[in-house]
């Protein structure tokens, strides 16, 4: 791969204007797929859940799924969109082994929802309104693994394997319209505004909004242009960036990359391009032109979806509270300070913190798990904190723990470790791996002597009311006890020992 | 030779009723048939004697055990081959389906077996029902039966020639442009196209999905009411097919009375460029309706001009993707260019050595047709002139109950006539082309013969869901032209020279 010249960021936002412009889609957790009764499941042996439609035998018919048009609809709802009387579904055709009909049925001029809003606040606390242009129902693809090369792409292979599981999941795609004047902001925008959309599909209960398993997926378009321009600059198409943090860094590196280009007077190719998370780096992918030719027209296989007023009006009625009165009435619940909350929200952890809550931890102990020393494992582990494999039904048993006094913040965080490593719940890894805290006063009695026996003037000093000795005692046990020893019993006994 | 064969398919399922004949003796006749005159007329691709007998011995156990069978069980069938069978090979008359066994049932076949009807086997047609003699398929042509050589009509010129050869008393076809009805003509037997949506689609390898309409083929108008009695219904795996029943087809038949019905003469379907014996008869058909007691009115339908070029706009747009699936990946047949075999590659060589040239020229017009720039000049327009023929339908209706017209502009032509000039193969179809492009039914009976000895016909249509119409007055007029011609039409059908 190439390498790019890349221009200094705030130089490049001196010379060029920012716009981006969001491509989400987002897969439904319905029970079957878009167009057949397969089961909807991620993770399956390859073609088990496949059938003569799904995998597009002749003669084989599409029947639309209903629980995903209702889906469909919820999303369009909460994003402030119109619902259509009449979307019709359409071909968008071109051929691709993992396509099995060699056309995707997909949406294009009458799509589900259309001319939405929604307002997506970035970390230092801005807020931007992002125009949504389209919510459309279509198909996924199967999935395509690449044998032999080094690459595990298509140049290279020896030969290629096609599941068909994921073929025809259903798919909900959103698309904004382009976004100005986010200037310096536009990747945290970016981030923003996708994990604004997982908090709502996942609030709607229509998605398992996991973005590493794909259920949501984000194609994110770039293009500048100098300040003061009215024409919109060539935009590049970075695909499929799978986190959160990965589309911050791909907005802001095609904006160095393209204002490099720009300021050499080199023209943006317009491109679709693939963002590799381990150079940090995009590469160009296959021309994409405004005349690329799916040649849609209108799936004459099925007949237009037509919800009527009274369905919309009742999941209209039926959806979760706006994500903007939720925040003030949790913040207000939990009684977190508002720079407290802000981090809360810009983790995108509302609903783990709410989770967790509700399994019985206190707020701030919950916070602290969350934005604290999970947070520091996600990033570690270069992931989003939300998509660490642990429940807040799991992460408030641990702040009980410790809360009981059963393990220390230390014992807690290894705990946890052992929980992310998927060994049960922390009161079983406790049990299991003998973790508990230490305040058998026997066992303490002994550690204390023993390390009494090497500093002798301790109990001394404290009698004489210096208490600050006691923690050259109290280091030794913990020491001694590799850690699991109850500090506060074992100052206790030193006292009592002291005044005898 | 047993004389059972020569009987309609009603008589024959009454004497299946009583007792008086066995459903292995009926299936063995027609086998026995096949054996003896299918070398020289070539109308099946696959005969399945073993599983014919097999379900007609089902039958006769079955009611030989007292269970209440369905009306037509036991009666033998034949099915065109763009019908998928799970224990026959499906071609739909192609290189690129060769041998393939589909993995599920068409909903017609199913409905078929569950009436106990035998399936004898599957009949040849032009590549993908694209043509009108079946010099198409790539299996090579069936002959008519009046003449081995003239063409049977296409694309189903297998199920006409199946019937009009007594091969088999029924037979299922399948009508896009007028592939039931035109080889009806041209081989003086019964073919109705229902109303789109009134028969399931599932399972029919699509032409041009919003024209295709599956049918049945007979000798006679009560035995087609019959068949399309069992075929017809809602089918939740078709989302086009029609919710509601359209009533008894056979009831219909069975009435024998027209007195008061307005009968409509299409004037843009008669006269100039229809053969002086076709219209003969048809002005004789009038007389005899007018003479049952109906009325004859005359009707315009002046964009039925235009009926053609659209038709080959909107079929060829719907076949180019339709077809995109077969493409080697999941099913059929798998070319291995040399040189190294990409994906591109191995599709194109398929595609190219699978596919014959109508299919090839089809496939090009109807993706040029899509095509961004050409679209709205072709794909849109030829929609715009479907609406204007849906209303010239509509303005008709409001005049008369039914409407007729000949069939086709003449009589049987001979192979090879038209081969080499496209334009003169399609306009065979100007008559029954606008039915299908307003989804309404139409039906084709014989009704004479003209001076070279081969049958002519009359088409009937009716509004949409108004199938019943054609089966009344289709009777009626059968029934007349019977007793002014002394006999049924296909009785005056050469015998054919049997091969013992």
């Amino acid at each position: 791969m190439a390498k790019d010249e890349l221009m200094n960021y705030e130089k490049a936002l001196e010379q060029f204007e920012v716009v981006i412009g969001l491509e989400v889609h987002v897969e439904l957790n319905t029970n079957t797929k878009m167009f057949c009764g397969c089961r909807n499941e991620f993770g399956d042996e390859p073609n088990t859940n496949v059938c003569p439609i799904c995998i597009g035998l002749p003669g084989s018919l599409p029947a639309v799924n209903k629980r995903a048009v209702e889906s469909s609809i919820k999303i369009g709802l909460a994003l402030g969109c119109e619902i259509a009387p009449n979307g019709r579904f359409a071909r968008k055709n071109y051929f691709y082994p993992d396509l099995a009909k060699n056309f995707q049925t997909s949406q294009y001029d009458e799509p589900i929802a259309f001319e939405g809003l929604l307002q997506v606040e970035v970390p230092s606390g801005n807020s931007f309104t992002v125009q949504i242009e389209r919510a459309h129902m279509e198909e996924d693809a199967g999935k395509l693994t690449h044998v032999g090369g080094s690459t595990g792409r298509i140049q290279g292979a020896e030969y290629s394997l096609v599941d068909y599981n994921r073929a025809g999941v259903p798919l909900v795609e959103i698309v904004t319209k382009p976004v100005y004047g986010a200037g310096a902001e536009a990747p945290e925008l970016a981030a923003a505004y996708v994990r604004s959309i997982r908090e709502i599909v996942k609030g709607l209960g229509v998605s398992d909004a996991k973005m590493e398993r794909g259920n949501v997926r984000c194609d994110a378009n770039v293009s500048l242009r100098p300040h003061g321009q009215e024409k919109l600059g060539t935009r590049t198409e970075t695909k499929n960036v799978n986190s959160l943090r990965s589309i911050e860094r791909a907005v802001r590196y095609e904006i160095q990359r393209q204002a490099a280009l720009l300021a050499k007077g080199t023209a943006i190719i317009q491109e679709t391009r693939h963002w590799h998370e381990d150079k940090g780096a995009t590469s160009s992918g296959r021309p994409k032109s405004d005349a690329d030719d799916y040649r849609y027209f209108p799936e004459p296989d099925l007949v237009p979806v037509q919800p009527s007023k009274e369905w919309i009006e009742e999941l209209r009625a039926g959806l979760p509270e706006k994500p903007a009165d939720r925040r003030k009435r949790v913040q207000a619940e939990w009684g977190f300070a508002d720079l407290e909350f802000r981090d809360v929200v810009n983790a995108g952890l509302m609903d783990q913190i709410e989770e967790t809550v509700a399994a019985g931890a206190k707020p701030q102990a919950a916070r602290k798990w969350w934005t604290g020393e999970l947070a520091r494992i996600a990033n570690s582990q270069e992931k989003d904190v939300i998509d660490l494999e642990i429940s807040g039904a799991y992460v408030a048993e641990l702040a009980n723990l410790v809360e009981a006094g059963k393990i220390n913040d230390r014992l807690a965080r290894e705990v946890l470790t052992f929980v992310l490593d998927g060994e049960g719940s922390p009161a079983e890894v406790v049990a299991k791996r003998g973790l508990e805290v230490v305040s058998d006063d026997g066992a303490l009695i002994a550690a204390i002597e023993a390390a009494l026996a090497k500093q002798p003037d301790v109990l001394d000093a404290i009698r004489e009311g210096r208490m600050q000795a006691a923690g050259a005692v109290i280091g030794a046990v913990m020491q001694a006890m590799k850690g699991s020893a109850d500090a506060g019993r074992v100052r206790e006994l030193l006292i009592e020992m002291a005044n005898k | 030779m047993s004389e059972l064969i020569y009987k309609n398919a009603s008589e024959l399922a009454q004497m299946l009723q009583k007792g008086e004949v066995s459903s292995v003796e009926l299936t063995q006749a027609h086998l026995d048939r096949t054996a003896a005159v299918d070398g020289a007329v070539h109308s099946y691709l696959h005969v399945g004697p073993e599983a014919a007998l097999a379900a007609a011995k089902d039958v006769d156990r079955r009611r030989a055990a007292g269970e209440k069978l369905h009306e037509l069980a036991g009666l033998p069938i034949a099915v065109k081959d763009n019908l998928t069978t799970t224990d026959a090979p499906t071609t739909s008359g192609s290189k690129i389906l060769e041998g393939w066994i589909p993995q599920y049932d068409s909903t017609v076949v199913k409905k078929l077996r569950e009436a106990g009807m035998p399936i004898l086997g599957k009949t040849n047609l032009d590549e993908f029902a694209m043509g009108s003699s079946t010099e198409f398929s790539a299996y090579g042509p069936s002959k008519n039966p009046w003449d081995l050589g003239r063409i049977p009509g296409g694309s189903g010129g297998g199920s006409s020639s199946v019937v009009a050869s007594f091969q088999a008393p029924l037979a299922i076809g399948s009508d896009t442009g007028g592939s039931i009805r035109y080889p009806a003509f041209v081989t003086g037997t019964v073919g109705t196209k229902p109303t789109y949506g009134a028969v399931s689609r599932y399972g029919l390898i699509a032409l041009a999905s919003s024209l295709d309409q599956v049918g049945p083929v007979s000798r006679n108008v009560l035995d087609a009411a019959l068949l399309q009695d069992v075929i017809a219904g809602h089918d939740p795996h078709d989302s086009t097919s029609l919710p509601e029943s359209l009533g008894s087809m056979t009831e219909a038949a069975k009435k024998l009375d027209v007195k008061g019905m307005r009968i409509g003469v299409i004037k843009q379907l008669s006269g100039e460029g229809f053969q002086p014996e076709v219209s003969a008869r048809f002005n004789e058909s009038l007389e005899l309706l007018k003479n049952a007691g109906a009325e004859i009115v005359e009707v315009s339908c002046p964009s039925f001009e235009y009926a053609i070029a659209a038709y080959y706009l909107i079929l060829p747009a719907e076949a180019s993707s339709n077809l995109a699936k077969f493409d080697s990946v999941r099913f059929g047949l798998r070319v291995t260019p040399e040189g190294a075999p990409t994906i591109e590659r191995v599709m194109a060589a398929t595609r190219e050595a699978g596919f014959g040239p109508e299919v090839k020229r089809r496939i090009i017009l109807g993706t040029y047709a899509l095509s961004s720039g050409y679209y709205d000049a072709y794909y849109g327009a030829a929609q715009k002139v479907r609406t204007l023929i849906q209303r010239d339908f509509e303005a008709a209706f409001a005049k008369a109950d039914v409407l007729v017209s000949p069939t086709a502009p003449a009589t049987a032509f001979k192979f090879g006539e038209k081969l080499e000039d496209p334009l003169a193969m399609y306009l065979n179809d100007i008559a029954t082309i606008p039915a299908n492009l307003a989804g309404i039914p139409g039906m084709a009976i014989p009704n004479g013969i003209a001076e070279n000895n081969m049958p002519s016909g009359i088409q009937l249509l009716a509004p949409a869901r108004e199938d019943a119409r054609l089966y009344q007055v289709g009777a009626v007029l059968e029934k007349m032209h019977e007793e002014v011609w002394g006999k049924r039409m296909i009785d005056f059908a050469p015998m054919l020279e049997v091969k013992n």
